[in-house]
């Protein structure tokens, strides 16, 4: 199996406080890795630093490398924009831009970087088929994005995110925000794009890692920096952990 | 236990990477130098252009043979930003400079002691002082502040919080005023109050007109303030309990409280210097007077505009003098008004 992304090693630190030490995991081209764990345990500042955002908060710096297809994604002189096209982000606010259409939305990332489409259209509703939004929109696409639900915003948010095409799709908490019928459709969506793409997934809902994902990965912080505790098949790490804190964890007993 | 590597910053610019651009900027400011000596260019405003020109078009194209055409936009809108904030700094710093160049040579000791009343503008500026304008200014200030800043932020907070019958019309009043010219302020209070009433001209009527400035720039900034603090806030106090009033008063403007700090210091900023309303209000006195409710008073700005229209050199230097002196004490002034008003605001 090929091997999309790898993070070796990786350490972040805000100033002076070390928030996550030395993890090391492989993300698998068409599987979902659900990362869990207690706020606090670094699981975002992590995802973040797969796509280079975390350099955008100004005390932050780290360590290790993160490999995109063998390619160090901090390599000196690689174009950081071109990194972050290839590694989509879903973030837990749906955040779809107020001033564009629907349509405008999910074709915006076109915009934005600059790529050329033959078909916008095509492209539009193979993004928002994807997304599982197309039924619901299809005859409103001139609309505002502000007058949909929430899970819609996310799933249009989803769609445009797909626009560009990413190899891999990070996702920070996507269902926090939404009600459990809206959760439902976004891990349908979620288990769907899985066929073709690498997606990590951050939640604290241990179900909804349990339903979705392949692996999973449980992240604890003792007080110090945030630490991989233990990473396996979802049905192992779930049914038979290793790990004593693991087991606490996912049975519901602390977090 | 596992040894903990160093933190490191990818992202950041190394030495070596820093030293294309520096070697790129240090070029274009030789090249400038040879083009202006060289060609038609002339003046400073030349240098900066032709520099400006050459440094953002050279990183540009730095950027497009080692990244891409993407970054090099970037780094031209990057170029441009920069420069527009320099332009922004160049006036500031010349007025700083040229203030300090020429108000130096007048500044003497007696000029805190002693005031315009026993000595004439046109004698060597070692006689007489302003005192009487600098109390004259204190006064005007602390009136202007005690009118403006209640009435401003009450104002404000009909508009934000209450937004009761009549906000848009007042909104738009208070638009409008905003535009007011200074001196039809100090001609309203001069038509409306020296003249119609038996109110005298004197410190506070200059505080008057002043506060016809000062009110508009505190309403729209603490209004702007007020707008920002989020709503969840107000539902949150509202939803223990507390009126409207409570609510206002415990929560939301303690968590607004260093920006309406900045709308007073907007407020100060707007008329500490305005000469024009103080012609006909103030009196323009040349003694000191400590009751600003009774009898002319002096202010900087008078003492400065007086100096100038006299158009001798001592006149002159004082005039100068006088404006170094207003822009120490704003500055004191708002300096104080930080490190005491941000103080309590914990993180």
């Amino acid at each position: 199996m090929s091997s999309d992304l790898e993070a070796k090693g990786v350490h972040a630190w805000f100033a002076k406080h070390h928030a996550l030490a030395d993890v090391s995991l492989t993300f698998n081209t068409g599987s979902v890795t659900a990362l869990i764990g207690p706020s606090g345990c670094g699981k975002s500042t992590f995802i973040r630093t797969l796509n280079r955002m975390h350099e955008f908060i100004p005390s932050a710096a780290m360590a290790g490398e993160v490999l995109l297809n063998g390619q160090d994604i901090y390599e000196k002189g690689i174009d950081v924009t071109k990194i972050r096209l290839q590694i989509g982000m879903v973030f837990q606010k749906p955040n779809p831009f107020p001033s564009m259409t629907i349509g405008e939305n999910v074709l915006s990332g076109l915009k934005l970087a600059q790529l050329k489409s033959d078909n916008k259209d095509d492209l539009l509703e193979e993004c928002l088929v994807r997304a599982g939004l197309w039924k619901e929109v299809k005859d409103r696409l001139g609309a505002h994005a502000g007058g949909l639900s929430g899970g819609q915003q996310q799933r249009l948010c989803i769609a445009r995110s797909l626009a560009v095409k990413p190899k891999v799709l990070l996702m920070d908490e996507p269902c926090s925000a939404l009600d459990p019928g809206s959760t439902l459709r976004i891990e349908d969506t979620i288990r769907e794009l899985a066929s073709s793409m690498t997606i990590v997934i951050v939640t604290h809902n241990m179900q909804q890692a349990s339903r979705i994902s392949d692996y999973t990965a449980f992240f604890l912080s003792d007080g110090g920096p945030g630490q991989m505790v233990e990473y396996g098949d979802t049905s192992n790490i779930f049914s038979n952990p290793k790990d004593k804190r693991t087991e606490d964890y996912v049975s519901g007993r602390f977090g | 236990m596992m040894s903990i590597p160093t933190p490191h910053k990818p992202w950041a610019m190394t030495p070596r990477e820093l030293l294309y651009p520096t070697l790129l900027i240090l070029a274009s400011a030789l090249a400038t130098f040879f083009i202006v000596a060289n060609t038609g260019f002339a003046g400073k405003l030349a240098y900066a252009a032709v520099f400006f020109t050459l440094s953002s078009l050279s990183l540009f194209f730095l950027k497009l043979r080692t990244v891409g055409q993407q970054a090099a936009i970037d780094s031209l809108a990057s170029s441009f930003m920069l420069t527009a904030a320099l332009l922004v700094f160049l006036p500031v710093a010349s007025i700083l400079f040229s203030t300090l160049q020429k108000g130096l040579p007048g500044l003497h000791p007696s000029l805190f002691t002693e005031t315009m009343f026993s000595a004439s503008y046109l004698d060597p500026v070692e006689n007489g002082g302003l005192l009487h304008a600098i109390v004259g200014t204190l006064y005007l200030i602390l009136l202007t502040v005690i009118i403006s800043v209640p009435t401003g932020i009450l104002t404000a907070l009909y508009l934000t919080e209450i937004k009761g019958p009549g906000s848009r019309f007042i909104q738009f009043t208070v638009q409008a005023m905003s535009g007011v010219p200074s001196v039809v302020a100090g001609l309203f209070i001069f038509a409306s109050i020296i003249i119609a009433t038996p109110i005298k001209a004197s410190g506070i009527t200059g505080a008057f007109a002043l506060s016809i400035l000062m009110v508009p720039t505190v309403t729209r900034t603490a209004q702007e303030v007020l707008l920002l603090i989020p709503n969840d806030l107000r539902e949150a106090g509202l939803a223990m309990g507390a009126t409207q009033w409570k609510t206002v008063s415990t929560i939301v403007l303690p968590a607004a409280r260093n920006g309406l700090l900045t709308a007073t210091i907007l407020g100060i900023a707007r008329i500490a210097g305005e000469t024009a309303p103080l012609i006909f209000t103030i009196g323009g006195s040349d003694k000191l007077n400590l009751n600003p409710f009774v009898d002319y008073q002096g202010a900087l700005p008078f003492y400065v505009w007086k100096g100038l229209l006299l158009g001798t050199p001592e006149s002159i230097q004082r005039a100068w003098t006088g404006i170094l002196v207003l822009l120490v004490l704003v500055l004191g002034l708002f300096t104080i008004a930080r490190v005491f008003g941000s103080r309590k605001v914990g993180k």
